[in-house]
């Protein structure tokens, strides 16, 4: 198990470089440049000077090794179009509340999702399992951005005297409810479907039959036989979902004007803020690679023959 | 004699699916004796392996639902009891073996835990103590080095150990009946009489009954004192080991015996295998009469057989069958027969 997680902390140095290299590329590839604004004229002279300054002026391998650099020694540079703002700093302010955003979002699909879908699957084709599957349906095929138009609309107008929960900013609790249930609701039903489709089918395997056949409680069999066993989908299912979570709720953070860092990724990459982009995107497969590396180690607890197998 | 442990009668387990109603098991009535084996035998599909889950309650419901008989069970109707009641019957009174070791163990859990869960679930003991026992079942039923397999997960194993341990897992609550539904045919040959001594042995010094399952008409002749041949969905023959070997009544018991390969001599291992003309009727929509009609060289006689079901009837004090001519009667009518 150690040797595992010691092979896979290894493995994401390739992973990382290989992620900044193809987003220097990509970034480069995009015509513009962060000084060269066609509304403001700027002298070309000042220009060069600014060029010379950030080092844009050097071939643009020079330029990559020098990233490589700022990355080992955690210093991601200076923002180009923010002025006296590092990319540190953006990251350090913004970064959290997005991170918690997605956490939270994570936990209500999770804590909800897999009993709703264990429902289901013991129900199966009976009223629960309806019922659960088409909020399920709807939950996946609603865009979050309506979902959180709707939460806004019936939450906090409509019965706004009774919930009188806030619909912007990320400080108390209660600002936290709405904009958690809009991001977490898609990712909900999508494990609600894919815990009920696996439990389904571990049911029907040959040793629950054995569980059932030597007596044991139903609350058992249920518990420590099949979901247990089914839930290897659904961990497979949630590495991705945790990053898309917490890099993806740039629409959550901007209808509910979260400080997050989802909005300064945006217009960074509109105003070709090369060190912004590159830092937040080095930040980003830094988490994806970390949830699934958490996947894989839930892997080897879950089922005993993969933890073998590696 | 007393009661037989284990009395089913007209039993009927029908699979209510899209297609109709299949009735996979359509009147079976079988007996089972304290410490003794009854060999429950026919081919796939004819409905040994719905009659056994049927008499632990362990059909799939649904589609499946039994829609008549009893089975009796130590004085009890267990089709009576509720789903509760079902569950302390299992594994304490009556166990079950299946027959792919490969997937009736769960895979992600260890064979100590699956040992322990089953000795904790009917014995209030601890958890050493229900381990302890664990161990020493394994002892039992084989398995060397016991202490320290315990602590495996059933990918360590090979599949005649993992059958091993599901023996153990059944014996650990010192059952009175023991159902072991085709428990060699996923085994290698070698390992298959290995198995079969074991569960033989474990019946005798734990004074159990077991019903075993099987397609295999060598199999029964190692291990079971009664034999019932079932047929789409009924019995059609009942008969002691013996005497069903040495007498078969049945034109279908017949041509089973008569598709074994034969070892004797020269002349028979050189001839070919014999095979059973026709397929088995559907069990969506049987037919009228006897369910062996199509097939049976001896049907067609002015008796009616295809059109009016026949009775499972008692031939000789033990001997049951169920069909209009049982080799005995053809022989007697015969020879009564004018020149």
């Amino acid at each position: 198990m150690t040797r595992l997680i010691v092979r896979r902390v290894l493995w994401t140095v390739p992973v990382i470089l290989l992620v900044i290299l193809m987003t220097f590329v990509l970034m480069r590839q995009i015509e513009g440049n962060p000084f060269r604004h066609s509304e403001r004229a700027i002298p070309e002279s000042i220009q060069q000077n600014l060029e010379e300054k950030y080092g844009l002026d050097d071939p643009w391998y020079v330029q990559y090794l020098r990233y490589v650099k700022g990355v080992v020694t955690l210093d991601l540079g200076p923002s180009l179009v923010l002025r006296n703002r590092d990319v540190n700093d953006i990251v350090r302010e913004h970064f959290p509340p997005s991170l918690e955003l997605g956490a939270l979002a994570m936990a209500f699909a999770l804590v909800f999702g897999i009993p709703l879908g264990l429902l289901a699957a013991l129900r199966a084709n009976k009223w629960p399992d309806y019922t659960a599957m088409v909020v399920a349906n709807v939950g996946f095929a609603v865009p979050s951005f309506l979902v959180a138009t709707l939460l806004i609309y019936f939450f906090a107008v409509r019965w706004g005297d009774v919930f009188d929960v806030p619909t912007s900013g990320w400080e108390s609790w209660q600002s936290k409810v709405l904009p958690t249930i809009a991001l977490g609701l898609g990712p909900m039903a999508y494990f609600a479907r894919l815990t009920r489709g696996s439990v389904l089918e571990t049911l029907q395997q040959d040793y629950i039959r054995t569980a059932r056949a030597k007596g044991l409680r139903r609350r058992r069999v249920v518990v420590v036989h099949t979901l247990r066993n089914s839930l290897i989908p659904v961990v497979t299912a949630a590495g991705p979902i945790l990053g898309f979570l917490i890099t993806g709720s740039f629409v959550i953070e901007q209808i509910f004007a979260i400080p997050g860092i989802g909005r300064y990724y945006v217009t960074a990459v509109t105003a070709r803020d090369y060190s912004v982009v590159m830092g937040l995107t080095v930040l980003l497969a830094l988490i994806v690679i970390v949830a699934n590396m958490v996947v894989d180690i839930l892997y080897g607890i879950l089922d005993p023959r993969t933890r073998e197998a590696r | 004699m007393s009661a037989p442990l284990l009395e089913v009668r007209d039993l009927r387990t029908h699979f209510f699916t899209r297609e109709g109603v299949v009735r996979a098991v359509d009147g079976v009535s079988l007996s089972v004796d304290r410490g003794r084996t009854l060999g429950l035998v026919g081919e796939s599909g004819c409905g040994k392996s719905v009659t056994a889950l049927s008499i632990i309650g362990l059909i799939p419901k649904p589609p499946a639902r039994i829609v008549g008989g009893e089975v009796i069970f130590d004085g009890r109707d267990l089709t009576k009891l509720s789903e509760r009641e079902l569950e302390d019957v299992r594994g304490e009174r009556i166990a079950m073996i299946f027959q792919d070791p490969m997937t009736s163990l769960n895979p992600t859990l260890t064979i100590e835990t699956q040992l322990v869960e089953t000795i904790r679930r009917h014995n209030d003991v601890s958890k050493r103590e229900a381990r302890r026992r664990g161990i020493e079942l394994l002892d039992e039923v084989g398995i060397p080095n016991p202490d320290a397999r315990i602590r495996d997960y059933p990918h360590h194993l090979s599949g005649g150990m993992r059958q091993r341990v599901m023996i153990a897992i059944a014996l650990s609550c010192e059952p009175d009946l023991l159902i072991a539904d085709e428990p060699t045919t996923a085994l290698d040959v070698t390992v298959q009489a290995q198995v079969l001594d074991l569960l033989d042995e474990l019946r005798r010094e734990h004074d159990m009954a077991m019903i075993v399952i099987t397609h295999d008409m060598g199999v029964i002749a190692e291990v079971a004192d009664q034999v019932a041949v079932m047929y789409a969905g009924q019995i059609v023959e009942q008969a002691s080991a013996v005497e069903l070997f040495a007498r078969p009544e049945h034109p279908y018991t017949e041509a089973l015996l008569g598709a074994l390969p034969q070892l004797e001599d020269a002349a028979s291992r050189a001839g070919r295998l014999t095979a059973i003309p026709g397929r088995p009727p559907s069990l969506l929509d049987p037919p009228e009469g006897c369910r062996f009609a199509a097939r049976c060289p001896y049907a067609g006689e002015p008796d009616g057989c295809a059109e009016h079901p026949p009775e499972l009837r008692e031939l000789r004090p033990g001997h049951l069958v169920r069909s209009e001519h049982p080799a005995s009667e053809r022989a007697r009518s015969r020879e009564g027969a004018p020149a």
